[in-house]
């Protein structure tokens, strides 16, 4: 558990290190996200893998919580109350809106695009 | 007050068990926000005790990296069809908010701190404040954005007849990032793994594309 948490927290830190020190757009945990990859793909690659379960475990167990880790920014809601009255309709409509468009066209162009490419029963593997 | 805000959090992990379809984070932050209210804190003071919970987000996106390493094969299968609705989905959500906005009259700090709605929050803030918008605001607009897609998602997908698990995934996690990706994990691990990935995509995207946008329309 400490030792997969470490690791996360380690990848996380390169992360944002080179996230600052090189200033690319890229936001440091994304970067960590990409650097944990790349180390348990690299660790398949050797000859006696190492066990991943001490920090696929710590991994899976703080994505089983992720909606509750958006509430601390979620309050925030209550110190923007006068701008999202001034432009509450406005607000609603446009995030309500580009907010199901943006839904529609992502699952519409990637079902589209993978029918075209994969006749070849490449289907999703969950119903 | 720390505490408080635990107290209700705990609550919404009760409620969800409760009600599977109802928005955990929603029914938290109203909780918490009334609770808030009640006592008469400010923000800040919350934020301070609970910025420990904040700051898992950040753990949670590498954290990310575990799904997607499980499921390798299926993720390298679909990688045409998931940079097409990458870049169709990232642009639509961006270009119809920004439209409608401007339709509305809002001023270009608040249309600036709407372009990264569809980003996960910590990146949202630093579009928002790099294009002159307003990076609290930008914050409680992706979660209000997140919260609309995590509540619509499953209804909107079985619409459309949709049932690639694949393509909803990524759709839930590119418009409504974490709280899309939370949601489809609910609904099905495939699901909620493309949605990480979509989650990732979007964010390097979006912080490339809202300027561009952003500066055509203006």
């Amino acid at each position: 558990m400490i030792p997969g948490v470490a690791l996360i927290l380690l990848c996380q830190l390169a992360g944002e290190a080179l996230a600052h020190g090189t200033g690319w757009p890229l936001p440091g945990p994304v970067l960590g996200m990409i650097l944990l990859l790349a180390l348990l793909l690299a660790n398949d690659a050797w000859p006696r893998p190492v066990e991943t379960g001490f920090v696929t475990a710590p991994a899976e167990g703080l994505l089983a919580n992720l909606s509750l880790l958006f509430v601390p920014a979620g309050v925030g809601v209550v110190g923007k109350l006068d701008v999202l009255s001034q432009y509450g309709l406005g607000l609603a409509v446009a995030l309500i809106a580009s907010t199901l468009i943006g839904l529609a066209v992502t699952a519409l162009v990637f079902a589209g695009v993978a029918r075209l490419m994969a006749p070849a029963g490449a289907k999703g593997d969950a119903a | 007050m720390t505490l408080l805000a635990y107290v209700a959090a705990d609550r919404l992990s009760a409620m969800l068990r409760r009600h599977p379809l109802a928005n955990p984070v929603l029914i938290a932050v109203v909780l918490t926000a009334a609770l808030l209210g009640a006592t008469g804190t400010p923000y800040r003071t919350y934020f301070e005790g609970a910025q420990f919970v904040h700051f898992l987000i950040g753990p949670a996106t590498v954290a990310l990296a575990v799904p997607l390493y499980r499921n390798r094969q299926t993720v390298l299968r679909a990688i045409l069809p998931m940079g097409a609705a990458l870049l169709a989905g990232s642009l639509a959500a961006m270009l119809s908010a920004l439209l409608i906005g401007r339709a509305f009259g809002m001023p270009e700090a608040v249309l600036a701190s709407l372009a990264p709605k569809s980003v996960t929050a910590g990146v949202a803030m630093g579009i928002a404040e790099g294009l002159g918008g307003d990076a609290a605001l930008a914050a409680v607009l992706v979660i209000l954005t997140g919260a609309i897609g995590a509540v619509t998602v499953t209804p909107l997908m079985n619409g459309l007849r949709l049932k690639d698990m694949r393509a909803r995934g990524f759709a839930a996690g590119l418009a409504a990032h974490g709280l899309g990706t939370a949601r489809a994990f609910h609904v099905n691990p495939l699901a909620g793994t493309f949605a990480g990935i979509a989650l990732a995509l979007n964010a390097l995207l979006s912080a490339i594309l809202a300027p561009i946008v952003l500066r055509a329309l203006l």
